[in-house]
């Protein structure tokens, strides 16, 4: 005897349950439009949001990329201990970067911030009163304090500065952001999922008379599901177009106008990142879609 | 065909509906089932399309045995039978053709076949002009047709009806009722519940009387019975 869970559906079946599943978008008319809106205007918000909150992480990290450790070594260090100095710091797995100042141009640099009145600054040359120095970044921002305490501690290093107590209050700033980011798109993911699944889950209780009737003319469960699901996953699919579109059109208008420096705020790139967002939306509609329909179906296939 | 032995069923709100009902109906037979409204006639008729489960009792239907039946092989009992509703119980947002052919394509019937065999049934209860219309399109007893063509398309040998003039003027009742009667004797065994004293008694069939969940008449081309 075999099962009712035929695994191996006919192609003409499948077909059936597709253009059943198209049939029912149409026919539901009204719950369809409910349905797609909701997804819609929720998915939209969410992202508008996703939006937001990767350019807030990203002018973050500029900010952050900002720190840098300013490594002075000892007056009397010559040639070879600056580059024992360096070898040391190549050892430190940490850093990304590191740049040597010798005191002539640290001098000069020094000197440029001085702008017209930097003649009074002339003759220092004779008498250099500037160590050398390196400047040395950390690939992840939030290790400069770690990395600058273990520097202060090699040889011939006279004195280390990062702005310790500016660069603390940046990072508490930005973690923050981060993490308050994190935390409300979770919140608006899981409410996005909630509302949308919701809705779906009306529309199909409206319709338990029709999953009994199936089920008295000998429907298998799988048979009445089919239809459900591809009803549920182009609602969602479709309600997942709709804001994709608009965020990608948006996204770009927004980049156009804020071409050039604006308000010293570099926005995130058109690619990949309105593509990544629209693919987000796209899965979350068609995956609530799916998920939201098979599970009010569920409930009405006990008998 | 159908055997009942010793079949009792108690509800979960502790009413009992059926209180050992023994029964045994033959192919081909025309059954009337009658009685006062809760008396059992509906469980009775639900137990065959395994829609309830005897508490208690052994059920035997086309070499099925229903009361040890999983629940994943109803469908296939389901399949064997026609099954006609007060209500009649059509799809709503389906056509009279896809309503007809819905119960063909859950039995995966070939996509060629469905459409001349939808078209005979049609043809039979006499709608082959409403084919692209919806159910509240129709009058009640069109609506009964449809459900009649649906029952009949895969060829069951069994149609169970629960009230199906029960909302029908008696016109309509009666070209209904002509149609069970062609059914029947192309050799179709039919159940039905009923409380048309007139057609019971016009037709002259078998008649099981149930009152209180027991079988208290049982005859061969008997009467309705009981006072209106």
């Amino acid at each position: 005897m075999r099962k009712e869970g035929n695994t191996v559906m006919k192609i003409r079946t499948l077909g059936r349950h597709v253009n059943q599943g198209f049939k029912n978008l149409a026919r539901n008319g009204w719950m369809t439009f409910a349905s797609v809106s909701a997804v819609t205007i929720t998915l939209f918000i969410l992202g508008v949001f996703l939006l937001l909150a990767m350019n807030v992480n990203h002018i973050a990290n500029i900010v952050e990329d900002q720190v840098e450790i300013n490594v002075f070594l000892d007056l009397t260090a010559g040639d070879e201990e600056i580059e024992r100095v360096q070898n040391e710091l190549q050892k430190i797995p940490e850093i990304d970067s590191i740049i040597y100042v010798p005191k002539e141009q640290g001098l000069m640099e020094f000197k440029e911030g001085f702008g017209e009145k930097s003649d009074l600054l002339d003759g220092l040359e004779e008498e250099n009163p500037l160590p050398d120095k390196f400047i040395v970044k950390t690939s992840v921002p939030q290790q400069t304090g770690m990395v600058a305490d273990r520097i202060e501690k090699m040889p011939h290093v006279s004195e280390v500065n990062y702005g310790k107590d500016t660069v603390d209050k940046l990072f508490k700033v930005t973690n923050t952001v981060r993490n308050f980011g994190l935390v409300f798109i979770v919140g608006l993911a899981f409410t996005a999922m909630f509302l949308i699944s919701n809705t779906i889950r009306l529309t199909i209780v409206a319709r338990r008379n029709e999953i009994e009737i199936m089920k008295l003319v000998g429907a298998t469960k799988w048979f009445i599901r089919w239809p459900f699901f591809v009803e549920g996953l182009l609602m969602g699919v479709i309600g997942a177009i709709i804001p994709a579109v608009l965020l990608l059109v948006g996204y770009y208008a927004l980049l156009q106008v804020m071409e050039g420096d604006f308000l010293f705020i570099s926005l995130l790139p058109f690619n990949p990142l309105s593509y990544q967002i629209a693919g987000i939306l796209l899965g979350i509609g068609a995956f609530i879609g799916m998920w939201g329909s098979m599970m009010s179906v569920r409930r009405f296939l006990k008998i | 065909m159908i055997e009942m032995q010793d079949v009792w069923k108690t509800y979960r709100n502790g009413s009992n509906a059926l209180q050992g009902v023994n029964v045994k109906i033959d192919k081909g037979e025309f059954v009337y089932v009658v009685g006062p409204s809760g008396a059992g006639k509906s469980t009775f008729i639900k137990l065959m399309y395994r829609e309830e489960k005897p508490t208690k009792g052994k059920i035997f239907l086309n070499g099925f045995v229903l009361d040890k039946l999983k629940e994943r092989q109803i469908p296939k009992i389901r399949r064997g039978i026609g099954v006609i509703f007060q209500d009649f119980r059509l799809l709503p947002r389906m056509t009279v053709y896809e309503n007809v052919a819905f119960a063909m394509e859950v039995i995966e019937a070939p996509k060629k076949s469905i459409k001349p065999r939808v078209m005979e049934m049609l043809e039979l209860v006499k709608l082959k002009h409403k084919v692209r219309s919806f159910p509240d399109e129709l009058s009640g007893g069109e609506q009964q047709r449809v459900a009649l063509a649906r029952a009949l398309v895969n060829n069951p040998n069994l149609v169970i009806a629960d009230e199906p003039t029960g909302n029908l003027d008696p016109d309509t009742s009666w070209e209904i009722m002509e149609l069970f009667e062609q059914i029947n004797l192309k050799g179709t065994t039919v159940v039905m519940a009923t409380h048309n004293r007139e057609i019971v008694d016009a037709m002259r069939k078998r008649v099981i009387a149930i009152e209180n969940g027991r079988i208290v008449r049982d005859e061969e081309r008997g009467e309705y019975g009981y006072e209106d």
